[in-house]
């Protein structure tokens, strides 16, 4: 569970940020980023294909599954081009992605790019809850971590940090039910909603908190609430632990720092020290923080869903991976991985907006 | 001349190290009234460290100790941290060493300035904007409207360092502590800088500690001057009667420095041997 | 003994032996004055001992079945209980552990030297052999590693070696970047220059010269992500992709526990505690192991 982005992640997010930066200076910059998320989509189009195409040893069989029948082999393996080039192969392959044609899932029997849309609502519902739940919590933590360093709250926060980075998140999941619901009852079991309310809310945006506000049915809002609640907090968990960490290492740096010294030096309170001056011009930096933090939830819940069986993309991508259903995998794969770098990149380009120091 | 300004009577700076704890400044005592003291040193002389325990920022784990600090009849070791708050800015005020890290690189000039005023006499933002132009003509910036709304980074170090001083006199104070104001400047505007902090200070009637490793420069711009070494003050005197100093670190220092009617070959090495021993 | 540390101080040394050996002591020194670090390495070394005494320690089979003793909490006899199918849970963490040992070392094997080769030579060469090998690396560290880990898995089908191979894909990129840092600070420096001089081929300077150098962060680095593989391949057990029963992995574990986790809590928890040991034990050494050899990089993670 790589709930972390490492540092050479950030590395690499740098040399992406330098071109991002210069993005919002002009056409040149703009175009430059752009070929820079083009050339890593393509790329990323290339490892899925590579995966679908190359390393199984048999494509049609991978695609159709081992219970097809010769009829549906044949098909498959004509109208997969299987006996042209493997370039010409590929390029027909960006084609059908950009058309958003990404074949049809033998589990459920549809087009993989209308599962999809149905599933990602609830992944999107449970990550965002996540990260807000990790901001919320983690920023403060850091803060008060760096302001006290070496105190106990500080020890407090680094042992959470490093459990973030120890803790498999489907175990932690699996202990939570057994606590919160089946032990003190306090939240909901697994699933988005109790069969009860399941289809009283017409779908609208298929995030089930909007939805039901929307139609005024607080008794099914509160029902999706306390389902969310658990996996949401998980994620969070591991969010808070990176974020919290982030955000104490760049505070202790910050206040350090000559400028700060002189706002306390001007008398200012000790408050607005820590937020105005310390903590304001790190925001920036913490954006992009968050951003990576929000993309890994992203992936994270893969496993939390399989755990909560939360019907979002994670587990639709478990579901296909056990029935080695490949068009979904590849489906999934392709969704989480360009959001993954969407957020990447747009996290960049906020910074170097953002920044005075960069804007010149 | 009436009650002094600050009193200071054994001050000690102490920080822990994995050897023990180390004194950085070691029991020293002085008194300034309206007036303009020098303190010099070589770097490591306790002399910064004298500067921020007035105004109790010394962060933890560094420790201070004085039998007496008095500003203006104000006990400052007893003073709660709120109190002290108060005063810092408004009071007593510190000019730092290199502008290029002493201002808020997030922050344009103008705010900070104003920053500095509206904590201590909060006032409506045309009031305060008007303070602001008129402090940046006082350090003489040309042009103060667009200056104020630049950032840090886009301002010259001579023009930042002027910010600075705009910044810490703009509420007044009656103590001005600059520490190496001048060290991170080019030679061209080093004289420029200290001319208006010597402006202001003359003209506010304030007093001022000029913090520097510059016998030369302390000596042109203060009426008294403090030599300190090791975390002891070794020599006082007016900058007057320097070249009538005794204790043979000032002499060495002294020794050491260039003159324009130079006729030596080499200048002299700082001989430490000669007060190793006191 | 004091002879002997007297002579691996010793501030000049008089062979490459001592000076090296001497370096060694002073690093392990330091590490031991750091009590997480200290704790990190009893655990690894608890995990290495558990897993090749695992027959000594095992006080029964991994895989011999009681199924009239099934599901039994954890008691004298059975320390964390017995399974589904009456297995002691105590003795299939202690065989796991061999499992585990065996993806972590398996995929630090394959994934760091081709990390540090592509980003040798990528740094060593520069132009546009630097930018064609970083382009694919930072198209692979933009990816999110557990999805491509299962995607690969999918492709391959599931089981142990498998899961390694997909781990040690989406491992190398990482080490990749930082080799390529490494490398391109000592590129131009004199003692590459003298070795070049000497006519030694590209090949020879970058195996001989250039790796060497690269080696301490690597091993720093690779300790940190030992938490981060363990965890990826308990996941890839837990979904059933990786090591498949009645292997003893402690995923694979967790996962069969599952079904009876609001009842006997213990089938599923205790594997999982497991696990936690052996990532917080790779963490701490890692973050010891950093402070000693590589201060700069404090905070950085």
């Amino acid at each position: 569970m790589a709930f972390e982005p490492s540092p050479a992640d950030s590395s690499a997010r740098m040399s992406a940020g330098v071109m991002a930066g210069q993005a919002a200076r002009g056409v040149a910059g703009i175009a430059r980023f752009v070929l820079v998320v083009a050339a890593t989509f393509l790329g990323l189009l290339a490892i899925t294909f590579f995966i679908g195409r190359v390393v199984p040893i048999d494509p049609v069989l991978a695609v159709v599954g081992d219970r097809a029948t010769a009829a549906v082999y044949e098909a498959a393996r004509e109208r997969m081009g299987l006996d042209r080039p493997l370039l010409v192969q590929f390029f027909s392959y960006v084609g059908d992605v950009l058309t958003g044609n990404l074949g049809q899932s033998i589990s459920t029997g549809r087009a993989v790019v209308d599962d999809l849309g149905r599933f990602f609502p609830a992944t999107l519902e449970m990550a965002t809850v996540g990260i807000l739940i990790g901001v919320a919590l983690g920023v403060p933590m850091g803060v008060t971590a760096a302001r006290r360093q070496g105190s106990w709250a500080d020890q407090v926060i680094r042992v959470l940090g490093l459990l973030g980075y120890s803790v498999p998140a489907f175990w932690l999941g699996l202990v939570g039910l057994a606590v919160f619901y089946a032990g003190l009852g306090w939240v909901a079991g697994p699933g988005r909603i109790d069969i009860f309310y399941e289809g009283l809310v017409e779908p609208v945006t298929g995030i089930y908190l909007i939805d039901s506000l929307m139609a005024g049915e607080w008794e099914v809002f509160w029902n999706a609430a306390s389902h969310l609640l658990l996996p949401a907090s998980i994620l969070g968990f591991f969010s808070l632990a990176y974020i919290a960490r982030m955000t104490r290492s760049f505070m202790l740096d910050q206040l350090s720092q000559e400028y700060v010294t002189t706002a306390r030096v001007k008398g200012v309170p000790e408050r607005r020290v820590i937020w105005r001056h310390a903590f304001y011009p790190i925001r920036i930096q913490l954006i992009t923080v968050i951003g990576l933090s929000y993309a890994s939830l992203l992936e994270g819940s893969v496993m939390i869903e399989t755990v909560f069986s939360w019907p979002g993309i994670g587990r639709y991508l478990t579901v296909a991976l056990l029935n080695a259903d490949m068009n979904a995998v590849l489906g999934a794969t392709l969704v989480i991985g360009s959001v993954f770098i969407l957020i990447n990149k747009v996290s960049d380009v906020l910074y170097r907006i953002l920044d005075p120091r960069a804007r010149r | 001349m009436t009650a002094p300004l600050l009193t200071i009577k054994n001050l000690t700076v102490t920080f822990p190290t994995p050897k023990g704890p180390v004194e950085v400044v070691r029991g020293i005592s002085f008194s300034l009234g309206r007036e303009r003291l020098g303190i010099v040193g070589e770097s490591g002389s306790g002399k910064s460290m004298t500067g921020r325990s007035i105004l109790k920022l010394i962060r933890p784990p560094g420790r201070v100790t004085a039998d007496e600090m008095v500003f203006d009849g104000i006990d400052l070791m007893g003073l709660r941290e709120r109190r002290m708050r108060e005063l810092r800015g408004a009071r007593i005020s510190m000019v730092m060493q290199d502008p290029k890290f002493s201002l808020n690189p997030v922050m344009t000039v103008g705010e900070q300035i104003g920053e500095a005023l509206q904590t201590h006499r909060p006032m409506p933002r045309r009031q305060l904007r008007a303070r602001v132009l008129e402090m940046l003509e006082a350090v003489r910036i040309n042009e103060p409207e667009r200056v104020a709304d630049l950032y840090p980074h886009e301002v010259s170090g001579g023009m930042g360092q002027r910010v600075m001083i705009a910044m810490m006199l703009i509420p007044e104070p009656d103590l001005l502590i600059a520490d190496e104001p001048t060290s991170a400047l080019d030679v061209s505007v080093q004289a420029q800088v200290l001319d208006i902090i010597d402006e202001l200070v003359r003209r506010n009637g304030m007093g001022l500690i000029l913090i520097s490793h510059d016998l030369g420069l302390v000596a042109r711009y203060c009426d008294r001057i403090l030599v300190m070494n090791g975390g002891a003050i070794v020599e006082e005197c007016a900058a007057r009667d320097l070249d009538k100093a005794r204790h043979p670190y000032t002499r060495g220092l002294l020794a050491a420095m260039p003159r324009m009617d130079e006729d030596r070959e080499e200048l002299p090495v700082l001989d430490r041997t000669a007060w190793a021993a006191t | 003994m004091s002879a002997v540390r007297d002579w691996l101080l010793d501030d000049s040394p008089s062979s490459r032996l001592q000076a090296s050996l001497g370096r060694a002591w002073r690093s392990f020194s330091a590490l031991m004055r750091n009590p997480l670090a200290v704790a990190g390495a009893l655990i690894i070394v608890v995990l290495i001992v558990m897993a090749v005494f695992a027959p000594w320690i095992a006080p029964h089979s991994a895989i011999g079945q009681d199924l009239a003793n099934r599901l039994a909490p954890p008691s004298a006899l059975h320390w964390m209980g017995t399974d589904e199918l009456g297995r002691d849970i105590f003795s299939r963490v202690v065989y796991g552990s061999r499992i585990t040992l065996m993806i972590v070392t398996m995929v630090a094997v394959i994934s760091a030297p081709i990390g540090l080769l592509v980003g040798a030579v990528s740094g060593y060469f520069g132009g546009w052999t630097d930018r064609v090998l970083m382009g694919v690396t930072d198209i692979f560290l933009s990816m999110p590693k557990l999805i491509l880990a299962l995607a690969f898995v999918a492709a391959l089908g599931p089981g142990i070696e498998n899961a390694i191979i997909a781990i040690a894909i989406t491992a190398w990129p990482v080490y990749a970047r930082i080799a390529r840092a490494e490398t391109i600070t000592f590129r131009d420096s004199e003692f590459i220059a003298a070795v070049q001089l000497q006519g030694a081929s590209s090949v020879r300077v970058i195996l001989r010269h250039v790796l060497p150098l690269c080696a301490s962060s690597t091993i720093i680095r690779v300790t940190l992500d030992m938490a981060g593989i363990i965890l990826t391949a308990a996941g890839l057990g837990f979904l059933g992709l990786g090591a498949q029963p009645p292997l003893p992995e402690w995923g694979a574990m967790i996962s069969s526990g599952r079904n009876f986790i609001l009842d006997q809590w213990w089938v599923a928890t205790m594997p999982g505690f497991a696990i936690i040991a052996v990532s917080l034990g790779f963490c701490f050494l890692g973050d010891g192991l950093r402070d000693v050899l590589d201060p700069k990089q404090r905070d950085g993670r």
